[in-house]
C-alpha cells in the first residue's frame, strides 16, 4: 500500500524494517528528520538510538557497534560527512559493515542547505585517507531511497563493507507516494559473526584493528581489499535506463539530476530527438560496462550534475573517447530545470558530432 | 632458613632494575655479565643466606610480569606410621 | 601415628591469565606494563575476562590489544570512548573498557571523553598520564608540566602561550554521569597496590551499572623524559604528584 512519505523519514523506516539495531547521529540539515524519526522509533522497538556529541563521535560509535557485530547506521549531510571521513577510513581498514545515509547539500564550507551533488568525489572516490572505496547507491525517488536503504544492510553484511546511500536535499525533503517493505526481525544470530567482539568466552580472542606496521603485510591487506572490490564491481552494478534502445544521444545523470534529466528527455522525444537517459544508481561500482556498450550506439553523451562536473570524469573514462561527452551543471544548491537540460540536449544534437 | 624465593623469567626481563629498587631484603641484582636473548641484562636472585621472604614486592613493580614468587610454608600434618 | 612438620612451597604470585604471553614492545621500566598487569589481575579476580571488550588508543599503547587475552578493538586517535560507547550500547552485558594516554584522551579525544562521562556511559576508562607524547617521540602533551622540556617545547612548556596542564580527573569528576573518578600513581609498590584497588572498584562500578568510571594513573616515560628508570619513578613522585594530587575525585555513595 502506497503512502505519502518524506524521503528522510522513509529511509529511516526502511532501515528499521531492514533490522537496524543501532543508530548514532548528529543533527544537520537537510538530514535531521531522519535522526528525529529514529529518536522516536528506535526506543519504541527497544533498539539503540543515541545523539552523539559530533559526527566524529557518531561514526566512531557506529564503528564500535559494527565491531560488536550489530546492524548499525548513521546519517548526515555534507559538512557532517566530511567530519566522519576519519572513521570511515578506519571502518574500511577494519572491514566491518555499516550503512551511512548522506543527504548532500550545497558547499564548499558551510555552504547552504539546498540540494547538491558536489560530494560525488568525496564519497564515490573514498573520502578518507588510504586506498579504499565505498559502495555508493544514489536514489532519485522516495521509493528508490526506501528500496536501496532496505537492501543496503544486506549488501554491507555480505561484503563487510560500508554502504552509502548518497541522496541529496531534494530526495531527503521530498514527499511522494511510496510503499514500505515488510518488517524484518533483527537477527540476533548475526551478532555471533565469528569475527565480532562479543567477549572471548570459549574461543580465542578477536581483535579488530586497522594497523599493519609492516608495509608488506599492509600491502597484502590492500590486495585483499582490492580483490573484494573486484567482486563488488562484478555483482553490485545498478542503473536505470529510459528510452535508450534506439537512442543516438544519451543523457547521463544520477539522483535528482537524473529525475530532471528524464523530464527533459521526455520533452526531447516529443520533439522527435533520438535521446535516452542513463541513470547510474550504483556510483561505486560505476556502471562503466553498460556505458561503454551505449558508446557503441551513441553519437554523443550529455552529463548533467548538480556540481561543477564530477561524475562526468567517470563517464568519460567509460566512454573512452568513443563519443563526445558534454557536461551541464548547476552548483551551490541550484537544481537545474528541465528546460535548461533540454537546451543542452538540443545543442548536442544540432552539432552532429561523431567521433567514429 | 629462607622464607621464600623468586623465579625470574630472564628472557622476558628487560633489565629495568625496578625489582632491585623494590626489594626490601636486597637480594635482587642485575646480571651485569649476562645478556638474555633480547640483549638485556636480566635481574637475578642472589640469596645464599636465605633472606628472601617471598613478599612479592618485586613482582608488584615488575612492568613485564616476569617474576613468579614462592613462599615456604610449614604445615603440621599427621604422617602415616611406618 | 606421628605428627610432623612438612615444609611446602606455595606459589604466591604469577602473571595473571588475562595477560597475554606476548612480549610487549614497551621500553624497559615503562609503567604501561604495570598498568596492563593490574587490569589483567582485576579481570581475573572479578572473573570478567570472557565478558570484557577492550578499546586500545593511538599512542604507545596502540598494541595493547596484543597483550590481553580479551576481545579488543583498536580505535582512531582519541575516539576510544565513542567506540566503547557504540560497543557498550549494543552489548550492555559485556564489560567495556578503554585504555588511553594523555595525548589521546586529554588532547585530541577531549570531546569524546567529556561526553562519555557526561552521558554516564557505563564503561571503564584507564587513563595513563605520563605528561608526554611517547609514541611520536616525546612531544609536549596537554598534561606536560610547566617548564617541562619536550621535543616540541625545547625551552620548556611556556604557560604564557600554552596554558597550564589539564587536570583530567578534576575535570571529569564534575560530570554528573561519572560514578568513580580517581587518580593514582604507579611510582612505587605502595601506590601500585592502591592503583590495583582503584581499578577493581572502577570495573566493579561498571558491573553494578553505576555509569562512567575512570582511573587516572600517573606513569613514567624514562625514554622521552631522558632519565634512568629509577629516577623517572622519583620524577613522578616529586614533579607530577604535586601538580596532580592523588586521591578520589568522585566516588558514588554506593561505591564507598
Amino acid at each position: 500500500m502506497k503512502q505519502l512519505l518524506k524521503g528522510n523519514e522513509a529511509m529511516a523506516e526502511a532501515a528499521v524494517r531492514a533490522g537496524v539495531e543501532a543508530y548514532f547521529g548528529y543533527p544537520i540539515t537537510p538530514q535531521t528528520e531522519l535522526l528525529e524519526y529514529m529518536s522516536r522509533r528506535m526506543p519504541e522497538l527497544n533498539r539503540v538510538f543515541l545523539q552523539a556529541e559530533s559526527e566524529v563521535a557518531a561514526i566512531n560509535m557506529v564503528y564500535g557497534a559494527a565491531c560488536a557485530g550489530t546492524r548499525v547506521m548513521t546519517s548526515s549531510s555534507s559538512p557532517g560527512v566530511s567530519l566522519m571521513m576519519e572513521g570511515v577510513s578506519y571502518i574500511a581498514g577494519s572491514e566491518v559493515p555499516c550503512v551511512i545515509v548522506d543527504v548532500m547539500r550545497g558547499g564548499p564550507g558551510l555552504g547552504n542547505i539546498a540540494p547538491a551533488q558536489a560530494d560525488y568525489f568525496q564519497v564515490v572516490k573514498g573520502g578518507g585517507h588510504g586506498d579504499y572505496r565505498l559502495i555508493v547507491l544514489a536514489p532519485a525517488t522516495v521509493q528508490e531511497a526506501i528500496d536501496l536503504t532496505y537492501e543496503a544492510f544486506d549488501i554491507a553484511d555480505k561484503y563487510r563493507h560500508t554502504v552509502v546511500i548518497l541522496a541529496d536535499g531534494n530526495v531527503g525533503q521530498l514527499m511522494e507516494p511510496a510503499e514500505l517493505p515488510p518488517m524484518r526481525p533483527c537477527d540476533p544470530g548475526r551478532a555471533r559473526a565469528p569475527w565480532a567482539l562479543t567477549g572471548a568466552a570459549g574461543r580465542r580472542k578477536n581483535i579488530i584493528s586497522s594497523i599493519n606496521l609492516v608495509p608488506e603485510v599492509e600491502e597484502e591487506f590492500n590486495r585483499k581489499l582490492q580483490a573484494q572490490l573486484d567482486v563488488i564491481r562484478r555483482h553490485e552494478v545498478r542503473y536505470y535506463e529510459y528510452e535508450t534502445v534506439d537512442a543516438e544521444y544519451v543523457v547521463v545523470a544520477f539522483g535528482t539530476a537524473g529525475r530532471v534529466a528524464q523530464t527533459a528527455v521526455k520533452q526531447a522525444r516529443v520533439l522527435g530527438l533520438p535521446v535516452g537517459l542513463f541513470r547510474p544508481i550504483s556510483l561505486f561500482p560505476f556502471p562503466e560496462e553498460r556505458l561503454a556498450e551505449l558508446a557503441q550506439q551513441a553519437r554523443g553523451f550529455l552529463v548533467v550534475e548538480m556540481n561543477a562536473g564530477q561524475m562526468v570524469e567517470d563517464v568519460r573514462l567509460a566512454v573512452n573517447g568513443q563519443a563526445p561527452v558534454r557536461f551541464y551543471g548547476r552548483m551551490g544548491g541550484v537544481v537545474p530545470l528541465p528546460d535548461e537540460v533540454l537546451t543542452s540536449i538540443r545543442h548536442m544534437t544540432a552539432k552532429q558530432e561523431d567521433y567514429r | 632458613m629462607a622464607k621464600g624465593r623468586v623465579e625470574i623469567d630472564d628472557n622476558r626481563c628487560k633489565g629495568c632494575a625496578l625489582c632491585t629498587t623494590a626489594c626490601p631484603q636486597h637480594v635482587l641484582f642485575m646480571a651485569d655479565d649476562q645478556l638474555n636473548a633480547r640483549g638485556y641484562h636480566p635481574a637475578l636472585l642472589e640469596d645464599p643466606d636465605g633472606h628472601c621472604t617471598g613478599c612479592a614486592l618485586c613482582a608488584v613493580i615488575c612492568p613485564d610480569a616476569c617474576i613468579k614468587v614462592y613462599r615456604y610454608v610449614t604445615r603440621r600434618s599427621i604422617a602415616a606410621s611406618l | 601415628m606421628t605428627i610432623v612438620d612438612v615444609a611446602t612451597e606455595e606459589l604466591v604470585y604469577e602473571r595473571p591469565d588475562a595477560l597475554s604471553e606476548t612480549f610487549t614492545h614497551y621500553c624497559p621500566g615503562c609503567t604501561h606494563g604495570v598498568a596492563h598487569r593490574l587490569i589483567a589481575e582485576v579481570l581475573d579476580e572479578l572473573h570478567l575476562r570472557e565478558r570484557a571488550i577492550g578499546v586500545a588508543p593511538v599512542g604507545c599503547a596502540v598494541f595493547a590489544y596484543n597483550y590481553f587475552e580479551v576481545d579488543f578493538a583498536e580505535a582512531a586517535h582519541g575516539r576510544a570512548p565513542a567506540m566503547a560507547t557504540g560497543i557498550k550500547r549494543v552489548r550492555p552485558q559485556n564489560i567495556v573498557f578503554t585504555y588511553q594516554g594523555d595525548g589521546d584522551l586529554a588532547s585530541i579525544g577531549m570531546a569524546e571523553i567529556v561526553h562519555a562521562a557526561a552521558r554516564g556511559e557505563n564503561i571503564t576508562v584507564i587513563f595513563i598520564n605520563n605528561a608526554v607524547y611517547g609514541m611520536t617521540g616525546g612531544q609536549m602533551a596537554p598534561t606536560s608540566l610547566p617548564g617541562q622540556k619536550t621535543t616540541s617545547s625545547p625551552n620548556g612548556r611556556d604557560i604564557e602561550t600554552m596554558g597550564m596542564p589539564i587536570r583530567v580527573s578534576e575535570l571529569l569528576a564534575g560530570m554528573p554521569g561519572a560514578s568513580y573518578v580517581v587518580r593514582r600513581s604507579l611510582h612505587n609498590v605502595k601506590e601500585i597496590n592502591k592503583a590495583r584497588k582503584a581499578i577493581r572498584t572502577a570495573f566493579q562500578a561498571q558491573v553494578d551499572g553505576m555509569g562512567f568510571s575512570m582511573v587516572e594513573l600517573l606513569s613514567n616515560c624514562p625514554t622521552n623524559w631522558g632519565m634512568p628508570v629509577a629516577e623517572s619513578m622519583k620524577w613522578i613522585e616529586e614533579q607530577m604528584v604535586p601538580y596532580y594530587p592523588l586521591g578520589d575525585y568522585k566516588v558514588a555513595p554506593e561505591l564507598k
